[in-house]
């Protein structure tokens, strides 16, 4: 950190002063001034809440993505129907057992395990055949949605909030004062809270995976050189069965949260596909660092946008795309290749 | 080289007109008195809407083939000059319609696609490969959901109906033969732009630029410059594509352009055989064949009628598998091994002939 902030000061100072500001607009109570420019602030504040916890949803499902692409070689663009299948099977799952706590490591178990066959059986047949393998999982995304229209029909989900996370949270940020004159604390849903820390939890554990253990050794040597790897004795094969099924069943995971908070219909795998997508082409693809900043500024833009213009939400989406594909092609912590 | 310049695909090319095998006389032929045995459902619902989808899926064909670039915005830009055509033609949408003259707002629905495509390719040739893929959808989708919320432009999710082809030349357009014919035409025209623009300098830059971009570089081609101007090349076939499947469906909403239709194109381009000008068209009408009839087929093995997709994912990821080129390819593979089946001499069958 500090070899950055020496080499890029005028940088440093930016970011710092932008995230004072930030802290300040959420810690202080606002004057009218500034309410009758940004509107009410509990509207702000629920909009950057709300932008934290999609964005923490966006990271669990990019991170699997960026981190088989950036291994692989391989866009998955089935990752939403990987997302949308572990939805539906937590829904399924959670019908017969109450607890989260089965029903979570249970999603993740099963769509790995589809994960596994998937790398097993039809991408290690075409391995090198960037375009092929692209094309096959266009192809088995399609007939996957189909399969679940099938199966689950036309009709939106929403799972069951574990009891133990319902309800709201007080929060200790004042978002007002009511007549008397007593500071009014924001309340914010637990399980939008739940989901945020557990995203914290999954990167900073899959950061602490690649970043310090033998297994993510391995993992950073393919990213940077297959072929060497494999000529020094590892069976990659392997890496790439391990990486591809966490990658999977990180997505089935996202489905069951997104599929609380939210709500899982056809259509879902797209979304949350085209999310991932932006998140990595914005973060810089195969960076789990970039992946978590890329799905934080996807998430605030989308929530922010949608408070303040709502037409143009996606455009905002959009047009960070656009600027970081001009300046900066390979993403904002993405490696120059 | 690709086998698109190997086998001389287009009639009125001088160097190729000695070589036209006769089965292209006689598809010219089948196709020009089809309107006397086909009913009208046939000419308008099948072949008409095979070649506006060929047309579109032959725009990405270019691009894939001998660009190099898997563009899945091509449907978008289609949409786009369909919307144009909704908004400054006449449409059932009065309050946003111009009500233009079509000599006006042909041109310009062109125009605006184009230059769309273009900005589209501009930004989307800074990347390559799996890329270009996943950035083009990104802008298709980015296109679909602004369509879909935006009211005073796009009339959001419902669109515009009754876009109808307008008169001109005393012809009633939407007429099934009429219909057949001018989608046929402009099939036609499309197709042979592009077999000769893949043999003219520009088209060989393009494909030397796919083969090896630094070659190319080195030898003192603009590399991003023929690249994006291959994406405004396709960019008018699609708005071509697209006004005339507007004109077929009467009408243009955010599902013309939905992640589906998107996919839809690149399917009906990798089942044809993105090698060939020709792969297109074989794609778009083997896909309208098995989604108007693959409800009767269905149902006949006892299945539900809405597994359509089912039937379209699984026979995509069949020819992925088994022929990178298609069903173009197919047919080359059967003829090869013909061939092989012939002893090159005697010209008689071999016995036991190596398969």
């Amino acid at each position: 950190m500090t070899g950055v902030s020496r080499r890029h000061p005028v940088w440093t100072l930016v970011i710092v002063v932008l995230a004072a500001a930030l802290l300040w607009l959420i810690l202080a109570p606002w004057t009218p001034g500034l309410e009758s420019v940004l509107g009410r602030k509990r509207v702000f504040v629920n909009a950057l809440f709300g932008g934290l916890t999609l964005g923490a949803l966006y990271f669990l499902v990019a991170s699997g993505f960026t981190l088989i692409f950036g291994l692989m070689r391989n866009v998955n663009l089935a990752h939403g129907s990987l997302y949308l299948l572990g939805g539906y099977l937590g829904f399924m799952i959670g019908n017969l057992v109450e607890s989260v706590l089965v029903t979570l490591p249970l999603v993740f178990l099963l769509v790995a395990l589809l994960g596994l066959f998937l790398q097993h059986q039809v991408f290690r047949r075409m391995e090198g055949e960037e375009l092929r393998q692209t094309m096959v999982t266009i192809g088995i995304s399609v007939v996957l949605a189909d399969l679940m229209l099938w199966i689950w029909g036309g009709q939106s989900y929403t799972l069951q909030t574990p009891e133990w996370l319902e309800g709201p949270a007080t929060l200790p940020i004042v978002v007002g004062l009511d007549r008397a004159g007593n500071p009014v604390y924001m309340r914010f849903p637990q399980v939008r809270i739940a989901i945020l820390v557990m995203a914290i939890v999954i990167g900073v554990g899959m950061w602490l995976v690649l970043n310090r253990s033998r297994l993510g050794m391995l993992i950073r040597a393919g990213v940077d050189d297959r072929e060497m790897l494999t000529a020094s004795g590892i069976r990659i094969q392997y890496v790439f069965l391990a990486v591809f099924g966490f990658g999977a069943g990180l997505a089935g995971i996202a489905g069951v949260v997104g599929g609380t908070f939210q709500s899982l219909s056809p259509g879902e795998d797209t979304r949350f596909l085209l999310a991932s997508l932006v998140v990595v082409i914005v973060g810089g693809m195969g960076s789990i660092p970039g992946a978590a900043l890329g799905a934080l500024i996807i998430g605030l833009v989308e929530q922010i946008g949608l408070v303040y213009a709502p037409t143009y939400s996606v455009v905002f989406t959009f047009l960070i795309m656009v600027a970081v594909l001009a300046f900066r092609p390979q993403g904002l912590l993405g490696a120059r290749r | 080289m690709s086998g698109a310049t190997s086998k001389p695909p287009a009639p009125a090319l001088p160097m190729a007109r000695a070589g036209i095998a006769p089965g292209w006389w006689a598809a010219a032929f089948l196709l020009i008195i089809m309107p006397l045995f086909a009913g009208d459902f046939w000419l308008f619902q099948v072949f008409g809407w095979s070649f506006c989808l060929g047309i579109i899926a032959l725009s990405l064909m270019f691009l894939a083939g001998y660009g190099g670039m898997v563009s899945l915005v091509q449907m978008t830009v289609a949409a786009l000059a369909g919307y144009m055509v909704a908004i400054f033609g006449s449409s059932g949408v009065t309050t946003i319609s111009l009500g233009l003259a079509w000599w006006i707002f042909l041109p310009l629905a062109i125009l605006i696609a184009t230059a769309f495509a273009t900005f589209v390719g501009a930004l989307a040739v800074r990347t390559e490969g799996i890329y270009t893929i996943m950035i083009t959808l990104a802008i298709a989708s980015a296109f679909f959901y602004f369509t879909r919320q935006n009211y005073d432009i796009f009339n959001g999710y419902s669109g515009f109906n009754l876009v109808v082809p307008p008169r001109f030349f005393g012809v009633d357009w939407r007429q099934p033969a009429a219909f057949y014919y001018l989608t046929l035409t402009m099939a036609v025209l499309c197709f042979l732009a592009v077999a000769y623009v893949s043999r003219s300098p520009f088209g060989l830059a393009l494909q030397g630029v796919r083969d090896n971009p630094r070659r190319m570089a080195a030898m003192g081609f603009n590399v991003t410059a023929h690249r994006i101007a291959a994406y405004s090349f396709a960019g008018v076939l699609a708005s071509v594509g697209g006004i005339l499947l507007v004109w077929q469906n009467t009408q243009v909403a955010p599902f013309t352009a939905g992640i589906g239709a998107v996919i839809d194109i690149l399917v009906i381009a990798v089942i044809g055989g993105v090698r060939r000008p020709l792969g297109a068209f074989v794609g778009a009408f083997i896909f309208v064949l098995l989604s108007t009839f693959s409800p009767d087929v269905l149902s006949s093995f006892g299945l539900s009628t809405e597994r359509f997709k089912l039937l379209i994912g699984l026979g995509f990821l069949a020819v992925v598998f088994f022929s990178p080129d298609g069903a173009l390819g197919l047919y080359d593979r059967w003829r090869e091994q013909r061939a092989k089946a012939r002893d090159p001499l005697t010209g008689r069958a071999r016995s036991g002939a190596p398969r």
